[in-house]
């Protein structure tokens, strides 16, 4: 019987994943009204980039070898970059496009990152060992939680806050809580348009990265599908806590980790493989009974 | 002689011709060739046609992005194979169905039809649901559908075959069949589009604020396009199952979601020639490259693109031409015959 500091812990964690992958999705969304689909493969670019190029199925450890203190920001570096590039390449030149069109190039640019890596790495999911220690148990209020998931909990903490600091307390954070608030008037009122999207990109590149070596971690697969699974969480939490809102991103990402451990921990045995067609139901009721989200920025109101 | 207005509603109604007879020549030259793997593109070119226009009916017209359709073309799909499959087969890999279903073994065409009303049924109890919400919320929602229907269709045992693949459905969809149902789509979209509803839920999606002060109850009208639209959806479903014969849940998910939203919008969401376009233009393109990475010679040097460009180059064109043209490369016009008298000359002038 798992106990219930037991439940919490794989609850916190899980929802720690999910609330940095919707923060990344929320970030963008605020500035520029883009779902950026794309973000998924960010994560899955940033695992491959642990590990040397090759098609064999055993993985020989690249920027992994490295160690913590230098892999860390490299990887986030490197996340950062590709964000900021694919803005550069794609997004740049579609300023003036329909989010419909902005969403399904996202889309579009996704499969393409997930295409390359394919190529490059071929499609069979590789072990990969990375900080093996980490998912040794420690005792815990009589639970027993590998020390992962105590590190997943406080580096959300951790990212949530220091991104906090970062919007109320810096210049480059208050342009972009004027963008996220009304894109237009803050560019009137001398807003930087291109350094804000760019830092938010900047920042949601880093945090697929902060993602990636979690879950490289954790699961210690490397699969060129990976992405795939958690944007899609992450794309329902942003939508939940209400688009634009961070807070309600990062709170949604917890309420979805959470609800999926206990349909996983609750469900009768026999409907348990159903177990995300609850989750989705559960997604579903949630939109209808507030269909702009738990936490819906004021500026999401429509203005007649 | 007829009002400018009257000739306008006319020609509306002469979209369809223009499109069938576009596909019409398009099948007739492949099947001069009496290349069989051109045949059998053209079959899946065809199925696609028939899935973009249903998906067309709904997303062209009411505005909302639905990632749920091809959770709509699953249950056309499977309704299908339990539908015509033999009983031996069925008692074999699917010991779970209802033994009125495990007996039944209908003609394919009849089969086809209850694909697409099953379908249309779901449409209309999850659209009943889902269309209380609008924009964004409304598009995760549908998302939300489609990852039910997955899961579902892939954990039910004994009723889908779960994620190992049922095999054994009759091959009968060639590149003439699909054609039929192509022209159907083609004709029930251009109807609903010109029908009182089409009208009103195109109003929504320019303005829903003003369209509702006009009195137009949106709920209603999307939920009426997204029945119609189930339907045919349901029945590309069906039909690609009797091409490729091999039905597996994880091909109605992410992949083909992408792919037809792409060729919609490639061609552009706002007509219905656009989503035909887009169709023929995305899927000659992919059979192009995908002839191009097996290798061609020209001459005496032999060009293959390594494996894996394909899918690279589609997503780069895709983003290319949404950057060079966001409205798709119809932009919103409908394809249609000429004007039966010459424009009159001040009509330019006094637009401008």
């Amino acid at each position: 019987m798992t106990s219930l500091a037991q439940l919490f812990f794989d609850a916190a964690s899980l929802g720690g994943i999910y609330a940095m992958a919707a923060l990344g999705i929320a970030l963008i969304f605020g500035v520029m009204n883009l779902v950026n689909f794309a973000h998924g493969e960010y994560i899955a670019f940033c695992v491959f980039a642990l590990i040397v190029p090759s098609t064999e199925a055993v993985a020989v450890m690249f920027l992994g070898k490295a160690p913590a203190f230098l892999l860390i920001p490299v990887l986030l570096g490197l996340g950062a970059g590709a964000a900021v590039a694919s803005e550069y390449v794609v997004f740049r030149h579609m300023r003036k496009a329909t989010p419909v069109a902005m969403m399904i190039s996202s889309f579009a640019l996704g499969f393409v990152i997930q295409n390359a890596l394919l190529a490059v790495y071929g499609g069979r999911p590789k072990a990969i060992s990375l900080w093996p220690d980490l998912n040794t148990p420690v005792g815990v209020l009589g639970a027993q939680v590998p020390l992962l998931q105590l590190i997943v909990v406080l580096t959300t903490l951790l990212v949530v806050c220091a991104l906090a600091l970062l919007l109320k307390k810096t210049r480059l954070g208050l342009e972009m809580r004027a963008a996220a608030e009304n894109f237009t008037m803050a560019r009137l009122l001398g807003v930087r348009a291109n350094v804000v999207i760019t830092g938010a990109f900047a920042l949601s590149g880093a945090l697929a990265a902060a993602v990636a070596l979690i879950m490289a971690t954790q699961t210690g697969v490397a699969d060129v599908r990976m992405g795939g699974q958690i944007m899609l969480v992450a794309f329902i939490a942003t939508v939940i806590g209400g688009l634009g809102s961070l807070p309600g991103a990062v709170a949604a990402g917890f309420l979805i980790g959470g609800a999926s451990v206990l349909l996983q921990a609750f469900l009768p045995l026999e409907v348990r493989p159903f177990r995300d067609a609850f989750l989705y139901t559960l997604v579903i009721a949630c939109l209808l009974l507030r269909p702009q989200g738990l936490f819906a920025a004021s500026s999401a109101k429509p203005r007649i | 002689m007829m009002g400018k207005h009257a000739q306008n509603r006319i020609l509306a109604y002469s979209t369809p011709l223009v499109l069938i007879g576009i596909l019409l020549v398009f099948v007739a030259a492949i099947t001069l060739t009496g290349d069989k793997a051109l045949g059998r593109m053209a079959a899946e070119t065809l199925i696609r046609v028939v899935l973009v226009v249903g998906l067309w009916i709904f997303v062209g017209n009411s505005g909302v992005v639905s990632f749920g359709h091809a959770g709509y073309m699953a249950i056309g799909a499977y309704c299908s194979a339990w539908l015509t499959l033999k009983p031996q087969m069925k008692s074999l890999f699917l010991p779970d169905l209802p033994s009125w279903l495990a007996q039944a073994e209908w003609p394919v065409l009849p089969a086809a039809v209850a694909s697409g009303l099953l379908a249309a049924f779901v449409a209309l109890v999850s659209g009943a649901t889902i269309l209380r919400l609008s924009g964004i919320a409304a598009s995760i929602a549908t998302f939300a559908f489609l990852a039910i229907v997955n899961t579902v269709y892939s954990n039910w045992e004994g009723v889908t075959g779960a994620t190992s693949s049922l095999v054994g459905l009759a091959r009968y969809v060639d590149q003439w069949v699909a054609l039929g149902w192509a022209a159907a789509a083609i004709i029930a979209a251009n109807l609903y589009a010109n029908s009182a509803s089409g009208l009103a839920l195109r109003a929504t999606r320019e303005d829903e604020a003003a369209a509702s002060a006009s009195g137009i109850n949106m709920y209603r009208h999307r939920l009426l396009s997204l029945v119609v639209s189930g339907f045919f959806t349901g029945v590309s479903g069906a039909l690609l199952g009797h091409s490729i014969g091999v039905l597996n849940p994880d091909s109605f998910y992410l992949g083909i979601t992408f792919i037809s939203l792409a060729m919609l919008v490639v061609g552009g969401i706002g007509s219905l020639s656009g989503a035909v376009v887009g169709v023929l233009s995305l899927s000659m393109m992919i059979e192009a490259l995908v002839r191009f990475e097996q290798g061609i010679s020209i001459g005496e040097t032999q060009l293959a693109l390594p494996s894996g460009a394909q899918e690279i180059l589609i997503g780069i064109v895709m983003i290319l031409v949404l950057i060079l043209r966001p409205s798709g490369l119809m932009a919103g016009k409908e394809l249609r015959m000429p004007r039966f008298a010459p424009r009159s000359p001040d009509y330019k002038t006094s637009n401008n």
